[in-house]
């Protein structure tokens, strides 16, 4: 069986240790540091060692009393490797105060506050909307064009209808527009951009809205809560199934 | 030592190339006999106790957590640098391919992400060509490797039934954990299927229900081992049964389910014995002038240059397209079309998984009152293959079986996830858009089917002689064909939901297709890619023999899932660690007795 060279405690590891490139975060540096105080201290601590000047480690320690060594260098931050305990959404927004506006006007027609639950701008889904149509990638920046496009289309139409911009439309006023646009396959030829528009926004807004504890709360979605036991569905739930 | 070159004067007992389900285990099972293993992974280090996002929401992530090119299956899926591509590292497909290859560049590999679904293979699966004439039999029986299985399940916690089922084979005695209760949509599911004769059991699952007996099994699992049972022991006292919430697919900080991150790894760090280097991308392994295995060679990826590590054993567990890779590419003026390649097979005979599925809505599921539908995040329940009398007899018109996945209720909702409303209901917006939502989301069912594909002649992977990756290393091509058993296997599994769906009462959603073209998912698309350094008897048509040993070089092995001989319905992760692990034993027993 091979013994660690004891003048060589670092092995295969020392190779990496030119670059000085700190590859090991800070993070993880006192484990690292750690680590390089025991015998069969891991490769990916080399890079870090040799930037720090750390001597190499001295004679091997007898490896089963080792504590398993965390050798962790965590996210790097970007889209293959993004931090997933930390979300990120920073890319800048692109949409205006005035087509925000509309579309918190049209999330709400979408969504209205009823007995039992919110409107989707109280919500912000208005704000998602912008975070979607602002986000980088070719699917994004087309759904940005449908969006500015709808936006400005449905203030149009607004005008051309009541001589008012959308977001001062009485509800009726709004139903009216809406009811035109609402469902592609049934809507008249004139009106097919406009349902492609109002389709997008619909989609978006629900998955902004029931993504919310509100949303969730909405639907009966109550998941995401640790239990010691899992049990058989309710009775009333067996009762409605006739099981 | 000097900076900037490689002086390691350490020779490794083994050096065990990936760290997924069979580097993991290799690395484990090779430490705590006290081998000195260096562990060589092609991404980076990975910690799920720390990284995982636990309890996190969509509306905490980008876009709702949605997928991207970058992170296909979702935002907070655990795989890292990977998916259907990796930067800087393509493989092509040949023309008139379209072949997908799913990796992750990440300590762990995709156990981080698994399904965690844990089948058997049965006895039929190990000589499907005695049984049907088709494909080739392994070199071993269902009974070589039913007490791996059995050690396996009792090494990293596997919850299922004790059902008793044709060519589904149940584990020992007080093997497995309970599974957990059916869910409303499982248990409604049964109801309609068995009229249909299709079988709903508990599904087996690679998660704990209960805690692991930490004071009995080390010692079940390695009498006389005082190393192992302590790091074992130790790490299962770290481990904590299922609390029933956190999709599996993001990790497991609790380690509650099978991550090698989580499960074999510490334990083998705990040795001492292993010496765990990430970031190193294998290019080759290298021979001595008698033609063994003295090493390999990897691209230290966080400095761009190369190293040269020696070993007496080398093991392969780079994911089974990876390690063809690095065998093709390591030529030699003694093995001048690649090591291990002799019989020409390396590469050859990739298999995945045949997948088809469908939906339908449920009218019977609509306004439930609400209740947690979480569960363990996969299925509790499943359908084992169920006709295998009738393709005996060549009533099917295809010669192999699958197993179905299903599941529905309301699961916690996402990214799109209420986008069926906009057809359901023609266009509702405002109130009746809410009423909607309320009565019809959780009413949909989903069916996967996961069937056996034969392995062909025109399914293979080979080095692209014109492309290499970032690291200068030639990739793969692939040459992917379905033969009309797979093809008309997918038909019957959308007729068989349809069938299930249409009994519940419910509406099928989409298309049943007649084409099996269209019905079937893409090459690779299921995840399970399988073959391309076969085991078997003769060296002249297989690259391995029955013990997963190089029939060309005898101190290299395989231990992913290249050596498999055929792709059986059963999802792969529980035959490699059960391989993985018989391989290993005849690894030590072969040093033992001074043969290698």
């Amino acid at each position: 069986m091979t013994q660690l060279d004891e003048d060589d405690g670092g092995t295969a590891m020392d190779a990496g240790a030119t670059s000085g490139e700190g590859a090991v975060n800070g993070v993880n540096r006192r484990d690292a540091l750690k680590a390089i105080a025991s015998a069969a201290a891991i490769t990916m601590i080399g890079a870090e060692a040799s930037a720090q000047g750390t001597p190499k480690p001295a004679a091997a320690t007898a490896p089963a009393a080792q504590a398993p060594v965390q050798i962790t260098r965590g996210p790097r931050g970007d889209a293959w490797d993004p931090d997933l305990i930390h979300p990120k959404s920073d890319w800048p927004r692109k949409l205006t105060a005035s087509e925000l506006a509309t579309l918190a006007a049209l999330c709400d027609v979408i969504i209205p506050a009823d007995a039992k639950s919110p409107s989707a701008s109280s919500q912000g889904a208005h704000h998602y909307i912008n975070e979607h149509v602002s986000a980088p990638g070719a699917g994004y920046e087309r759904d940005l064009v449908r969006v500015r496009g709808g936006v400005s289309w449905l203030n149009v139409e607004s005008e051309r209808r009541f001589a008012k911009t959308f977001v001062k439309l009485s509800a009726s006023q709004k139903t009216t527009i809406c009811d035109d646009i609402c469902y592609a396959p049934k809507a008249k030829e004139e009106f097919k951009a406009g349902a492609r528009f109002f389709s997008l926004v619909r989609n978006l807004t629900a998955t902004a809205y029931y993504t919310t504890d509100a949303g969730m709360k909405d639907v009966g979605y109550v998941g995401n809560v640790a239990s010691m036991k899992w049990e058989l569905p309710p009775k009333a739930v067996l009762d409605k199934l006739g099981l | 030592m000097s900076n900037g070159s490689v002086k390691s004067h350490t020779e490794y007992d083994a050096i065990v190339v990936g760290s997924g389900a069979g580097g993991g285990m290799a690395a484990y099972q090779l430490s705590v006999n006290g081998l000195k293993v260096l562990l060589l992974e092609a991404g980076r280090s990975y910690d799920p106790v720390r990284e995982t996002p636990m309890f996190k929401l969509p509306r905490e992530a980008p876009l709702r957590g949605s997928g991207s090119r970058e992170k296909p299956f979702g935002f907070y899926d655990a795989t890292v640098d990977g998916g259907w591509e990796v930067p800087g590292e393509p493989y092509t497909n040949a023309p008139g391919t379209d072949f997908r290859w799913w990796r992750a560049r990440m300590l762990g590999g995709r156990t981080n992400h698994w399904g965690r679904i844990a089948l058997r293979m049965g006895e039929y699966d190990f000589k499907p060509k005695s049984r049907d004439g088709l494909g080739a039999d392994w070199p071993l029986e269902y009974k070589d490797l039913a007490p791996y299985y059995d050690k396996t399940e009792m090494l990293i916690g596997v919850y299922g039934g004790d059902d008793d089922m044709e060519n589904t084979p149940r584990s020992s005695p007080g093997v497995l954990h309970p599974a957990p209760a059916p869910r409303a949509a499982e248990l409604l599911t049964k109801k309609h299927a068995a009229p249909l004769g299709v079988p709903v059991i508990p599904a087996h699952l690679a998660i704990m229900t209960r805690r692991q007996d930490a004071d009995t099994l080390p010692k079940k699992l390695h009498p006389g081992n005082k190393l192992a049972q302590k790091v074992l022991g130790d790490s299962m006292r770290s481990r904590q049964a299922c609390f029933y919430a956190t999709p599996c697919g993001w990790g497991c900080s609790i380690k509650a389910n099978f991550q090698s991150t989580t499960v074999l790894i510490p334990p083998a760090l705990a040795t001492g014995n292993v010496d765990l280097v990430p970031d190193a991308m294998v290019r080759e392994v290298t021979v001595d002038k008698n033609g063994l295995a003295n090493g390999v060679s990897y691209i230290d990826k966080r400095t761009r240059t190369d190293r040269h590590v020696k070993a007496k054993i080398v093991v392969l567990a780079a994911s089974a397209a990876e390690t063809a890779r690095i065998l093709l590419n390591s030529k030699s003026a003694q093995f001048p079309q690649g090591l291990s390649n002799s019989s020409g097979l390396v590469g050859k005979y990739l298999m995945d998984t045949v997948g088809a599925g469908i939906g339908g809505q449920i009218p019977a599921l609509e306004s439930l009152p609400p209740h947690n539908n979480d569960g363990a995040s996969g299925m509790h329940m499943y359908m084992p293959w169920w006709l295998y009398k009738e393709q005996l007899a060549g009533k099917l018109g295809f010669a192999r079986g699958y197993h179905i996945e299903f599941g529905g209720g309301k699961d916690m909702p996402g990214n799109g996830s209420m986008n069926f409303l906009e057809n359901l209901t023609e266009g509702a917006y405002g109130k009746r858009y809410k009423e909607a939502a309320r009565r019809y989301y959780g009413s949909h069912v989903w069916f996967d089917g996961r069937g056996e594909m034969i392995p062909n002649e025109d399914s293979y992977c080979e080095l692209d002689p014109e492309v290499v990756d970032q690291w200068g290393i030639p990739v793969l091509r692939f040459h992917w064909k379905w033969s009309d058993h797979e093809l008309k296997q997918a038909v019957h599994m959308q007729q068989t939901f349809a069938q299930i769906i249409e009994a519940m009462g419910g509406k099928v959603g989409g298309t049943v297709q007649t084409d099996g073209n269209k019905a079937i998912a893409k090459g690779g698309q299921i995840i399970h890619e399988v073959g391309t350094c076969r085991m078997g008897s003769d060296p002249k048509t297989s690259v391995l023999n029955a013990h997963c040993q190089s029939w060309d070089v005898k101190n290299l092995f395989v231990t992913d899932g290249a050596p498999f001989v055929s792709n059986a319905d059963k999802n792969p992760t529980l035959s490699i660690l059960a391989l993985a692990w018989r391989t290993t034993d005849y690894i030590l027993d072969q040093l033992h007795k001074r043969e290698i």
